[in-house]
């Protein structure tokens, strides 16, 4: 297979330009004759579905929740870049879109970083115009302040709250729409397959998770924006309904999956208390600029961190990295914290966190400064863990937050199934190997309000669509093997909980493809996790029915998908032979234990076509070449 | 920590539902209430029991998924905390804890603890938006908004839309949740085109999904885990007189 990008060439700042002036596009009129699905209701399936709407298109939105503004976007907490340079201080959309080809470890491709660092401007003044009341100076102007490592203040916020207000700001666009009629949601609905009918996609087989119906919506193009697939390991700091199901079952349907591997840890988190833990907490990131990271120096050291001495501590960041200290990047951040407790070192009662103590910044700064910059989040700390971070050291551990990698899809969106498009965390296309901080919410906002939209006009212009309608043989097909695997789960009546066999397999994912991984490892889990599935399928237990709301059911079908794909992410990290950005081999490291990139061999998209169930997945590459971002090492020592 | 619970169960919308007793032995205080039930529901399906069904998203406080009534109060004892930020060290060992789904008729049980909340999308998309087309913008700059007003409409803006101050108003009113969408967008200069239509439509709406009337009790806020302000109503109440009064 021939992975066409479609990625133009010419001077990069006038590529989209160009690109968007050859798009054909569809007649004003004729725009309410197409239908498009729609699956998800984040900031990039929400503001698409409703600035489709105001288009004309008539639109189809599904989302599982029970309402679309309850999508995961909404718990991101820092801001949203854009490159509008209001504070003078160098930044542009150049600078921008090197900061996130550089951020990405040179993985991701130059022509869609551009865009997306152009459009960010455009984005904080739709969403100003939508009345998201961003943050103000006294002034009345727009406030920024500097957030991951940029040198720049270009991070629009809205307290700790600006995914919230960006999604609400979507979800409301799109409810006008519902109002107007160009719109029609189906919340509390599941997608659980995808129609393709003559090589292009034409629909969508769900499941109505109140009344367990099964049944098929046809449209003339479908669009996936249904998030990233980080509670394949269990614990991370998605929601717990987050899932991969839309996009694995694309997937099987030939949509190939790009960089399964790339996964972002984040390394302020609240640690995993207990076995029941359900989910893990993120705590900003801008935490580390005042506190100071340790553990004892004594393995088991079971004292109270305040009966500590000062010599008897390891500031282990501050320690092996003198210049950047607790601020070095979050993968390194994470990594490290990961080998102190390796060691025995770590703190509490799992052993698995190390300590970010304030004691110093108070005694420097005074009780009530802190209080101003921090004191919502300590706050936050103490509501979930009952301790002072006042008083005594906050406990943290790293945590899965995000997933770079996703479905392969071209400039235009699309995936490698005509008529699918593919968009926000769910595609692959912006972030490389690492993202950078509030670079997620930007992306979104980009696919869904500003490319998308133009570029499907151009496929539904360019093609014919016979009328189609539930009764087709590959509707009733894919709704055949729906209903056949909803059979086979309810009908395993075995011994095991859904959760028991989603917490298995994502320790072994944590422990062979997490933070650090190596060969052997990896071939571990590739070897467990066929056998835990097979178990899965033959034991698990899940009552009811079918005809009901059964939330053991919907748990079931996303735990079965997380299987195949978790063994795709551990094939994908051990093809990969070389470090870079979140995927981290320990095999391939420098001296002073960096990440070492392979340019020679790696610098590709390595995207995965499905070749049947029990065949080993092909492998296509999509070369990547750097006309302008010139491939360097980082460094932090 | 050992705890007791009475909770409603009911299979379905159009089924009787009632309080079943159960006793959770193995409550760690650092669990979250909604932990506790997840191992209440481990327990119930090693028994072949159906678990119980509740909404729940985030696991953070902020998608407004989740919530219950716990001895009578919406989303538990503490304030400002959602059901999922609710910890299990307030509470004692040997304490009987009574768990609800939200009441109100504009909110129909579907399962257990699952209630249908769509009215308030609907309230939503009679009116709560601006109307800014994707494309249309100004430079976010060439429109100011004082400080003091982009923050008044951040604290309205705040809303989690979980349900909760319907669940405790004694006339099930979305009061709050009405007024403050209308005092978040009506707060900006943005917002000003639209503000009475606004008003009205939403009110309009939910006066038709069967919400009550606010008479000022103040339980919403009282129990709001986002901390909205009864201000909101007053202000929801003078746009909708003065949207009344311009005669459109």
């Amino acid at each position: 297979m021939e992975l066409n990008s479609k990625s133009p060439d010419g001077p990069i700042e006038t590529r989209w330009e160009r690109h968007r002036f050859h798009l054909k596009l569809v007649n004003p009129a004729n725009k309410r004759k197409y239908t498009i699905i729609m699956v998800g209701s984040g900031l990039a399936g929400g503001s698409a579905a409703a600035t489709l709407g105001e288009l004309g298109y008539n639109v189809k939105c599904f989302c599982f929740q029970d309402s679309p503004r309850r999508a995961h976007s909404i718990a991101a907490q820092g801001g949203i870049n854009a490159a509008k340079n209001y504070h003078n201080d160098g930044d542009s959309i150049y600078r921008l879109f090197y900061d996130t080809v550089k951020g990405g470890d040179f993985r991701a491709r130059e022509s869609n970083v551009y865009r997306l660092a152009d459009i960010s401007v455009d984005i904080i003044d739709q969403c100003v115009a939508q009345g998201v009341p961003f943050a103000r100076e006294y002034s009345g102007y727009l406030d920024n302040r500097s957030f991951g490592g940029a040198q720049v203040s270009r991070t629009f916020y809205a307290r700790g709250q600006t995914g919230q207000q960006l999604l609400l700001g979507a979800y409301q666009a799109l409810e006008r729409q519902v109002g107007n009629g160009t719109v029609t949601m189906y919340p509390r609905t599941e997608m659980l397959d995808l129609i393709v009918i003559d090589g292009r996609a034409r629909g969508i087989v769900t499941r109505n998770l109140v009344t367990g119906k099964i049944e098929s919506h046809m449209a003339d193009a479908v669009v996936l924006g249904t998030g990233g697939y980080g509670n394949v390991f269990y614990l991370s700091t998605n929601a717990k309904g987050s899932n991969a199901t839309a996009i694995w079952r694309a997937h099987k349907r030939g949509a190939l999956f790009a960089n399964p591997c790339f996964t972002q840890i984040h390394p302020t988190c609240i640690p995993v208390s207990g076995e029941y833990q359900s989910k893990l907490t993120l705590m900003s990131e801008s935490l580390r600029n005042d506190g100071r990271v340790w553990v004892p120096k004594q393995k088991g050291d079971k004292r109270d961190p305040a009966k500590i001495p000062e010599d008897e501590r390891d500031y282990f960041l501050e320690r092996k990295y003198p210049s950047f200290g607790n601020l070095v990047p979050r993968d390194v951040a994470s990594r490290n914290a990961k080998m102190v407790c390796d060691e025995g070192r770590g703190v509490g009662e799992t052993g698995l966190a190390v300590y970010l103590d304030f004691r110093d910044a108070i005694k420097r700064l005074g009780e009530s400064t802190i209080k101003e910059r921090y004191g919502n989040l300590f706050d936050m700390y103490e509501r979930i863990t009952g301790e002072n971070p006042y008083r005594t050291p906050m406990r943290i551990y790293p945590a899965i937050h995000y997933t770079m990698g996703g479905l392969w899809v071209d400039y235009n969106l699309m995936s490698t199934i005509p008529g699918m498009y593919v968009i926000g965390e769910a595609n692959f296309s912006d972030h490389g190997a690492n993202r950078l901080g509030a670079s997620a919410l930007m992306q979104g906002l980009a696919d869904g309000y500003f490319v998308l939209p133009n570029t499907i006009g151009d496929y539904l212009a360019s093609e014919k669509f016979e009328k189609v309608d539930a009764s087709h043989p590959a509707a009733r097909e894919a709704e055949a093997k729906v209903n056949e695997s909803v059979r086979r789960l309810l009908s395993a009546k075995g011994t095991r909980t859904v959760d028991s066999y989603h917490r298995e397999l994502g320790k072994i994912m944590w422990e062979h493809c997490g933070m650090a991984r190596n060969a052997n490892g990896l071939k571990t889990a590739l070897q467990q996790i066929p056998e835990l599935r097979e178990q899965f399928w033959r034991d698990v237990k899940v009552l009811g029915t079918g005809e009901e709301l059964n939330q053991s059911l919907e748990k079931a079908g996303r735990v079965a998908d997380f299987f195949e794909l978790a063994e795709l992410m551990c094939l994908d990290a051990l093809e990969r032979n070389e470090s870079c950005g979140g995927h981290f081999r320990e095999e391939y490291q420098t001296p002073d234990g960096e990440a070492a990139r392979d340019d020679e061999h790696y610098a590709y998209v390595a995207a995965w076509e499905f070749a049947g169930a029990g065949k080993p997945p092909v492998l296509h590459k999509e070369p990547l070449t750097f006309e302008y971002v010139h491939p360097s090492q980082r460094s932090y020592k | 920590m050992r705890i007791t619970l009475h909770v409603w169960r009911q299979p379905n919308a159009t089924a009787p539902g009632k309080m079943v007793k159960y006793e959770v032995p193995n409550v760690n205080p650092e669990m979250s209430f909604l932990e506790m039930l997840d191992v209440l529901n481990e327990d119930l399906i090693a028994k072949g029991e159906d678990p119980v069904a509740f909404d729940h998203d985030c696991r953070e406080g902020i998608c407004g998924m989740c919530g219950a009534m716990v001895n009578g109060v919406a989303h538990g004892p503490l304030p400002a905390t959602t059901l999922c930020q609710l910890h299990m060290r307030h509470f004692k060992d040997g304490d009987t804890l009574y768990v609800e789904p939200w009441r109100a008729r504009a909110f129909p049980v579907i399962k257990d603890l699952v209630v249908d909340r769509s009215p308030f999308d609907r309230i939503i998309a009679a009116g709560g938006y601006i109307s800014a087309s994707t494309g249309s913008a100004p430079d976010g700059n060439t429109l100011l908004v004082s400080k003091d007003s982009s923050d008044r409409a951040m604290d309205a803006a705040a809303c989690i839309g979980c349900g909760a101050c319907v669940a405790m108003c004694p006339n099930a009113s979305a009061a709050l949740f009405t007024g403050a969408k209308i005092s978040h967008l009506g707060l900006l200069p943005q917002g000003q085109p639209e503000r009475d239509t606004r008003a009205k439509a939403m009110v309009a709406q939910a006066n038709a999904e069967m919400f009550g009337s606010c008479t000022n009790i103040g339980e919403c806020e009282a129990v709001c885990p986002k901390e909205i302000k009864l201000d909101v109503i007053a202000r929801m109440n003078r746009d909708f007189i003065r949207s009344s009064l311009a005669g459109r």
